[in-house]
């Protein structure tokens, strides 16, 4: 499973990648792994304020709905619109401008999130 | 739900050599996927998959009167089978609530094979026990018998490949017993994904020996061992219904618009009177197919219908048919709404998305 070691992660299996004073979020290859038959993605709302562990995005398989999170508290301020017309696209599905930086130390490393999913 | 009531099938180490997800369906841990549910859908549709089915029941009522007292248990009319035929039909309450939907063969003149579902056996035996006469005899073999469902256009290939090019297969809704590597198993041409196919049951211990060889002579015509989802997402597009989400104690055959399996002509079975009146009177709520009109997210159980702003019944089964791509499903709406061509909306987390009531089935080859 690729991990890649730039990258931030959550207990919930998204990614986040530091841009200044944003962060771009998709969800993981693990988690991509697990949904399978990915059919529709619903991104969230631009501007809305979101809560950390807060739930923003939803993903669907044939089976399931999945609430995607927030990592931190923030606003979202790009989404990722080719998703609705690929939803088995991979990629990122929304940009977080976070309202405190120091709360990325919340958010696990590469080797916290490789020892999570085993 | 504790550890001791998760069942397992006699073919469970396999599904986890396979590397399927399990999931607690029913009190068993059944395989729901073993690599994708979109591609085992289309391996049925295309060319031919396995399902384990070892969790059904199976029941056998046998003695002289056997054939009468199933007629009063039963919504179809057993008198209509020959020997080794079968027929679709429900298991009511008092109320003509649906308490299962099964198959039930006719093995013997007065012996019949009851093949029930995995998370109603013990309910359909207590109940059936409970109006036994003394002259007829109720076994639960459930625990004794293993079984695959193998379904796809390749079947008869694959069939002859397992029991020898001469065999004669039974036709639609028959069983036949088949030799098979030294025993025999009992092969019925029936299925719950709309092509044709087979379900194969054996004794438990065959298990094993029965799955891997069909996987091995499939294999040149591209079979796939296919879980749950796949089995729910063929079923749904074929208007099949699934009993726990389509038909419960508190909906009849008649509201779940599946009266050809009930024969009131009879003149006394189980429910018959209840049955009799929501026909004249007309069921309050139908069951009905519908599809989405744009693409978008799946419909799912438990949503809500609505006609303009009126809320009018409730989704049962819904998904993204893999056939069609496109959402579909089915839901109870109010009888005056329940119109072939309506438009409907579907609500999906607040937001209403257009729909419009179908005929079955939803996929048509």
């Amino acid at each position: 499973m690729n991990v890649p070691e730039d990258l931030l992660y959550t207990e919930t299996h998204e990614w986040i990648k530091r841009e200044g004073e944003n962060i771009r979020v998709g969800i993981t290859d693990h988690a991509q792994s697990e949904l399978t038959d990915v059919v529709y993605v619903e991104l969230p709302k631009m501007d809305r304020q979101a809560n950390a562990k807060e739930a923003i995005a939803v993903v669907e398989s044939v089976k399931a709905a999945s609430d995607i999170y927030a990592p931190l508290k923030g606003t979202v301020v790009e989404v990722n619109k080719a998703l609705e017309a690929e939803p088995y696209g991979q990629g990122w599905i929304f940009v977080l401008k976070i309202d405190n930086a120091d709360d990325l130390k919340q958010l696990k490393d590469a080797a916290g999130y490789k020892n999570q999913i085993g | 739900m504790s550890e001791a009531a998760q069942k397992c099938t006699p073919l469970y180490d396999e599904h986890v050599r396979l590397g399927a997800k399990i999931i607690l369906f029913g009190g068993w841990l059944m395989p729901v996927q073993y690599t994708s549910i979109v591609e085992e859908h289309h391996a049925v549709r295309k060319n031919v998959g396995i399902f384990d089915i070892s969790h059904m029941g199976q029941l056998i009522a046998e003695g002289s009167g056997a054939r009468a007292w199933l007629n009063f248990m039963l919504t179809n009319n057993v008198d209509k089978l020959q020997i080794r035929q079968g027929q679709y039909t429900f298991l009511l309450n008092e109320h003509g609530g649906i308490i299962d939907d099964l198959i039930v063969y006719r093995i013997d003149d007065e012996k019949f094979l009851l093949v029930v579902n995995a998370s109603r056996t013990g309910e359909d035996f207590d109940w059936l026990k409970k109006h036994l006469p003394g002259h007829v005899e109720l076994e639960n073999r459930s625990a004794d018998f293993g079984g695959v469902a193998i379904q796809g256009p390749r079947i008869r290939q694959l069939c002859h490949a397992l029991f020898g090019k001469d065999v004669d297969l039974p036709t639609r809704n028959h069983i036949v017993d088949l030799p098979f590597e030294g025993t025999n198993v009992s092969v019925a041409r029936t299925g719950y994904t709309g092509e044709d196919g087979v379900e194969v049951f054996f004794r438990a211990k065959d298990a094993t020996k029965f799955w891997n060889a069909a996987l091995e002579q499939g294999t040149p015509m591209g079979i796939k061992s296919c879980g749950l989802g796949a089995r729910d997402t063929l079923r749904l597009e074929m208007c099949y219904p699934l009993n726990g989400s389509d038909l419960s104690p508190e909906r009849n055959p008649i509201e779940a618009g599946l009266g050809f399996f009930v024969d009131l002509t009879k003149p006394n079975f189980i429910g018959r009177d209840m049955l009799l009146r929501t026909k004249e009177r007309g069921p309050r709520e139908k069951l009905v197919p519908f599809r989405m009109k744009e693409k978008g997210p799946p419909p799912r159980p438990h949503y809500a219908v609505f006609e303009n702003s009126e809320r009018i019944g409730e989704v049962t089964s819904g998904t993204i048919s893999p056939s069609l791509n496109w959402g579909v499903g089915m839901a109870y709406v109010s009888a005056p709404h329940a119109k072939i061509g309506a438009q409907i909306d579907i609500e999906i987390r607040g937001q209403k998305f257009p729909a419009t009531i179908e005929k079955k089935p939803l996929y048509r080859k």
